[in-house]
């Protein structure tokens, strides 16, 4: 290359490369190997950094937690519900505002909002809509003259009111990446269309869908992820601290499970038995959709 | 074929189509509007008009009063600067760490170059969770090295450690999804006018911040602005790592207010609006970059 040593070379790619690379070894990389270490000792010093009993215990106890087991089982119903629901309207959604009609902008930042709000704060407000006696849905059911829902204290819809909520955060995120695909689907296939005389449905079943396969495919392991991780939409509508995940412990994720663990009962090694779970799971996710895709691509 | 008719009718189709479009959109935006005018209509009632049945759906007046009284109960001036100071400073080390690390990976060429950044990349799959627990214990660690430190020689600042500025800034200053991000803009720009600098005798340095810098600025403003909101935005670590009143930012200060306050919703709301409205107002000039950036690169948030 242009004049200059190979020594040099190094020195200067290691310069402009230092900052970075050296915060995401300690902030990143380090940390993985920390959290993994830390998981199989049972008793943990924060400040020497060493543990005693190293085994396999944590992972037992977290697996035999009748409290794990209710995130794992509230998470998977938050995932089953939140991920397709979301994706089938934020698709219906994006080929609407797809439309070349007046105002789609205007559609298109509203729907957009959630993304750039703070959940906590927006989550005092479902709080106060979903409230059961002076909220705002409580005020409609009472103009209908139906039963008030016990959305917010009820065991049984507090769970119900978490993906609504999940629901609503996560619109946002996915009508714009679906606008984009639509806008990047070739107008020829469309005119092709047109020409054979498809109809709208027909159009979209037989050619949008399929070539916006990637696209969903992509969504869909986000969005997986992203419920697997739910956590501050907990607290956002039902408040952290003493009062738990919503009314008997009724919403407790696995992350939530995760930071009670570490932050308020003070056992770091069973949170990171936990998270390492949760990544093993997050793992297994990433790898199915690597080997889809490679069958895809050979096939 | 009877070609008028099939007109006649897929025109009167055609605006029976897109009322239903608007319907159904203005639905749904009913649904995501709805939770930002219950929060802000509930900033300006007073506490009657909340506690009141039938529900009051518009408040009698507009004042300002549940705002004072939230502010007088809560520091959330200061809550406001730390949230600030915390989002700059994070935005500008990023973009700093960013563009050194995205000039490198696209303009250098050294053994192990793409190895090193594949596993970079590779990181992005760890999720936070699991290296919250382990950065917890580095920031107690160095700022007991640093107290150290600042006790023995006084011009020492305690930089880092539970309760500082550092512990909220220095863990998110480098991300390599900005830097592929940023990479990716650098490769656009050809190749022969690095070379035909060099030849001209213009160091890395200046090529560097004279033209790419200037050629990428729409990535930068978008990477500044995502860090700017995640930041703003930020909850778990910003509680993990600050104690003291002085030191939360807005989030943790909010979450804090909402157990004083209890169920005295025309404050919370009042509470909330103050955290959201900054961000929706930046929202209102920058929609552009955030909402092409997301679509490009496909930045969770």
């Amino acid at each position: 290359m242009v004049g200059l040593s190979k020594r040099k070379q190094y020195t200067q790619a290691f310069l402009y490369l230092f900052p970075a690379v050296f915060l995401i070894g300690l902030w990143v990389i380090y940390p993985v190997y920390g959290s993994i270490r830390m998981s199989f000792f049972t008793e943990w010093n924060l400040f020497t950094q060493e543990g005693t009993g190293f085994g396999l215990d944590n992972y037992i106890k977290v697996w035999n937690d009748s409290q794990f087991q209710l995130a794992l089982s509230n998470t998977l119903v938050y995932t089953f519900w939140v991920v397709p629901v979301s994706i089938a309207a934020s698709l219906i959604i994006a080929v609407l505002l797809s439309n070349k009609m007046r105002g789609m902008k205007v559609f298109e930042s509203i729907f957009f909002l959630p993304y750039i709000t703070n959940i906590i704060a927006i989550g005092l407000a479902f709080r106060f809509i979903f409230h059961s006696r002076v909220g705002a849905i409580t005020g409609v059911f009472n103009l209908l003259g139906l039963e008030p829902i016990g959305w917010l204290n009820d065991p049984e819809w507090a769970l119900i009111t978490l993906i609504i909520f999940g629901v609503w955060g996560g619109l946002a995120f996915k009508i714009v990446i679906f606008m984009a695909g639509l806008q990047n689907i070739d107008p020829q296939y469309y005119q092709a269309a047109k020409i054979d005389g498809a109809g709208r449905m027909k159009t979209f079943f037989r050619i949008s869908l399929p070539l916006l396969a990637p696209i969903v495919a992509y969504i869909t392991v986000i969005s997986l992820i992203g419920s697997i991780k739910v956590y501050v939409e907990i607290i956002g509508i039902f408040g952290g601290g003493s009062s738990g995940a919503g009314p008997a412990n009724s919403a407790l994720s696995i992350v939530y499970y995760v930071y009670q663990k570490f932050y308020q009962e003070s056992l770091p090694t069973i949170a990171a038995a936990a998270s390492v779970m949760m990544f093993g799971f997050i793992l297994i996710i990433t790898i199915v959709q690597l080997w889809i895709n490679r069958r895809r691509l050979t096939v | 074929m009877a070609q008028p008719l099939t007109f006649a009718t897929s025109k009167s189709n055609k605006v029976l189509r897109q009322v239903a479009v608007y319907l159904f959109l203005s639905l749904g935006a009913l649904f995501m509007i709805f939770p930002f005018y219950w929060m802000i209509s509930g900033s300006f009632k007073t506490y009657q008009e909340i506690v009141t049945s039938p529900i009051v759906w518009i408040p009698a007046t507009i004042s300002l009063v549940n705002y004072q009284e939230a502010l007088s109960v809560a520091p959330f001036i200061i809550y406001l600067q730390n949230t600030v100071i915390v989002a700059v400073a994070n935005s500008i080390l990023t973009l700093l760490t960013t563009i050194l690390a995205a000039f490198a990976f696209s303009q250098f060429t050294f053994k192990g170059r793409d190895t090193l950044f594949a596993l970079l990349l590779a990181t992005l799959m760890i999720p936070s969770e699991l290296l919250i627990i382990t950065n917890y214990s580095t920031v107690v660690q160095l700022g007991r090295w640093n107290k150290t430190l600042t006790e023995t020689f006084s011009v020492i600042p305690q930089v880092i450690g539970i309760d500082t500025y550092g512990a909220l800034i220095v863990p998110f200053i480098a991300s390599i999804f900005y830097i592929y991000l940023l990479r990716q803009f650098f490769n656009q720009i050809p190749r022969q006018l690095y070379l035909a600098a060099k030849v001209d005798g213009c160091s890395d340095w200046k090529y560097m911040w004279t033209i790419m810098v200037p050629n990428s600025i729409n990535a930068l403003i978008t990477i500044g602005l995502f860090n700017f909101i995640a930041s703003w935005n930020a909850y778990i670590w910003p509680l993990l790592v600050t104690n003291n009143v002085e030191m939360r930012v807005l989030s943790i200060g909010l979450r804090y207010f909402t157990g004083e306050a209890g169920s005295e919703y025309h404050l919370l709301m009042a509470a909330g609006t103050f955290v959201v409205m900054p961000l929706l107002v930046l929202y209102l000039f920058t929609r552009r970059f955030i909402i092409a950036g997301v679509a490009r690169s496909g930045i969770k948030g």
